[in-house]
């Protein structure tokens, strides 16, 4: 493999239903780092039906190419179509870097990607970085459940790939004026030689359970004590208008949906506050959710790791002091009203 | 009747497991090696799919010679064969390596009784990274369906399946032809409490134990350390973070402090009218 012929950071651009997935947008942010740093081009590689309107966008949030593969055949994700416009690109244009984001889509199709063109690929970077030196891409990630971090580098094949989860990287601010190169390419894939159909595709009902998405999660943890005692949880957070957020522990135990699962194994959340509410602080949820804005910790016992982990924390007993905060919440927010 | 072989990883549990903060790695004695828990849920399924469509279950691993505990533990939730796949060729693969071995191994199950479904759990609780299994699927040239929670149907005759695909906000239904490789979300099932004349089995089986010598046709260069793309440059511990500010004082004291900090940030708040 001669390497000096791989040039270039890209970002795969996810999309669903004519929007694009945010993570692609934070990538284009991270890449954009990452690209200027070895003075080569960004490129974001735009898959689906009836996609074109958003390459403009693409280029906006920092990409100088995209490469658009727009066809009926990509309508819904599918492994087996994607994979084929991503390796075929890949193979004709060379990139040394690419990027994508740690969703069921992307890491579905780097897996499947990394292994056809027999390449390295790095699971849920939290750090990006590339070497001056020797141009390696430096990704960064928590291991053995968030216990340690590990750097890991892919030396000797190209393209070096890393999947990134949404909320970690930061997108650019988006330039109307930038200008970029639009590549429209295609694959010659016929819908009868395909083995997999997506006979319907089911969204929740509910656009309130974008966790990841949430500016303001209100978290209860097994201090709560039952499903019963988990409802101050529901209670408050509808109260201020947060989301419901939860340790794996209560998923587990069935107080509440998995979706509302912060941590390692759930969703990584950046809300501008945090309450965690009779949650320990395993580390394995500490690394869903440590980079939130303002992070409250209340708890009854005073060692719990996760006072180590918030910005202000009070001891104390959850179903004593969430009422009063809700009270005082209350009367500070009508209160106001009268005062004029 | 389907022949479904599930893969499997003996891991240690890292939701107990400490660092060494002396060596700066994992103190592997300080937490008991478990079957990686999405793993459980993938027996547990090819157990259901084969009561309900007949068939057998088998099981596959990579891994030192205590992994046989762990394939022990699958005869325990209702596996009827297991195969271990050790040699110390196999150490220190990364996830492409790992795809290889693994395939190779299938390969030869395949020969023994050809197989209609691979099915795995999403992804291990130590490597976290969920891509061994579209690693098999590709090199196997079958479907990948990944983050799977529901398998809705399968049909021998016509040879597909229709499964639940889990997406950011709801889920796909798909539909694939058979063979095809299953990767699995904990929510798929519940396992139940092992059955006595299981838990007898599992402490009398002996699993079918191959080294890289029995794997035919096996390229070696591919194996391990040496047939992974990826190494691990440097492994540090996490910043400790230096602590909240804890709040003094009486109950209301504390809320009242709490709630002017909150207050700096009042225009995120929208107060609903208390009904509840």
């Amino acid at each position: 493999m001669n390497m000096e012929e791989y040039c270039g950071v890209w970002v795969f651009i996810e999309q669903n239903e004519g929007r694009i997935a945010s993570v692609s947008l934070e990538l284009l942010g991270a890449g954009r780092k990452l690209a200027d740093k070895r003075g080569v081009p960004l490129a974001g590689v735009l898959v689906g039906d009836g996609v074109k309107p958003l390459a403009s966008i693409v280029i906006q949030y920092g990409a100088d190419i995209v490469y658009l593969y727009d066809d009926v055949i990509f309508k819904e994700y599918r492994s087996e179509t994607y994979m084929r416009a991503i390796i075929e690109c890949s193979e004709k244009y060379k990139p040394e870097i690419i990027l994508y984001g740690a969703t069921s889509t992307g890491k579905d199709l780097a897996s499947a990607v990394a292994t056809d063109l027999a390449t390295g690929l790095t699971a849920d970077s939290t750090i990006l970085d590339v070497n001056e030196e020797n141009g390696l891409l430096e990704a960064s990630r928590p291991a053995f459940g968030g216990n340690i971090m590990a750097t890991i580098l892919c030396k000797n094949h190209r393209p070096q790939m890393a999947t990134v989860r949404s909320k970690v990287m930061k997108a650019l601010v988006p330039d109307a004026a930038k200008v970029g190169e639009i590549i429209e390419e295609s694959v010659a894939l016929k819908e009868d030689d395909l083995r997999t159909k997506v006979l319907e595709v089911v969204r929740v009902a509910t656009p309130k359970i974008r966790l990841d998405e949430a500016d303001i999660i209100v978290a209860g943890g097994k201090g709560l004590g039952s499903q019963k005692g988990f409802e101050l949880i529901h209670a408050f957070a509808g109260k201020i208008g947060a989301m419901v957020g939860a340790s794996r522990d209560v998923v587990e135990a069935g107080w509440v949906d998995h979706h509302h699962q912060v941590g390692q194994t759930g969703v990584t959340v950046l809300p501008k506050i945090y309450f965690a509410i009779g949650i320990s602080g395993a580390i394995q949820h500490i690394v869903g959710m440590q980079n939130s804005g303002l992070i409250i910790a209340i708890n009854k016992d005073p060692l719990a790791p996760i006072f180590q982990s918030c910005h202000y924390g009070i001891v104390g007993d959850a179903f004593e002091i969430v009422p009063m905060l809700m009270e005082a919440f209350e009367k500070a927010l009508h209160g106001e009203v009268q005062y004029g | 009747m389907l022949h479904i072989v599930a893969c499997i990883k003996q891991v240690p549990d890292t939701k107990i497991i400490k660092m060494n903060p002396k060596t700066n790695t994992m103190d592997r004695s300080s937490a008991p090696a478990i079957l990686n828990p999405y793993d459980a849920h993938a027996v547990e399924e090819a157990v259901r799919l084969k009561n309900r469509y007949g068939g057998t279950v088998s099981v596959l691993t990579m891994g030192p010679p205590p992994a046989v505990k762990a394939i022990k533990k699958c005869v325990e939730i209702g596996a009827d064969e297991g195969y271990l796949i050790t040699d110390r060729f196999f150490a220190g693969a990364d996830t492409l390596a790992t795809s290889y071995s693994l395939t190779m191994a299938l390969q030869k199950i395949a020969r023994i009784q050809p197989i209609d479904l691979v099915i795995c759990g999403k992804m291990t609780i130590d490597g976290d990274t969920g891509q061994v299994g579209p690693g098999i699927a590709r090199r196997l040239d079958i479907p990948p369906l990944t983050s799977v929670n529901k398998v809705v149907e399968i049909n021998q005759e016509e040879g597909f399946i229709v499964i639940h695909r889990k997406l950011e906000d709801g889920h796909q239904v798909l539909h694939s032809s058979l063979p095809c490789l299953l990767s699995v979300e904990k929510e798929i099932n519940e396992i139940p409490y092992s059955t006595l004349p299981n838990m007898l089995r599992a402490a009398r089986y002996k699993p079918i134990i191959w080294s890289a010598n029995d794997l035919e046709d096996i390229d070696r260069s591919l194996l391990g350390l040496k047939g992974s793309p990826t190494i691990v440059s440097k492994i540090w511990a996490p910043e400790k973070p230096k602590g909240g500010e804890m709040l003094q004082g009486s109950s209301s004291e504390q809320v009242e402090r709490l709630l002017s900090i909150l207050l700096e940030k009042k225009e995120l708040f929208d107060v609903k009218e208390a009904k509840a």
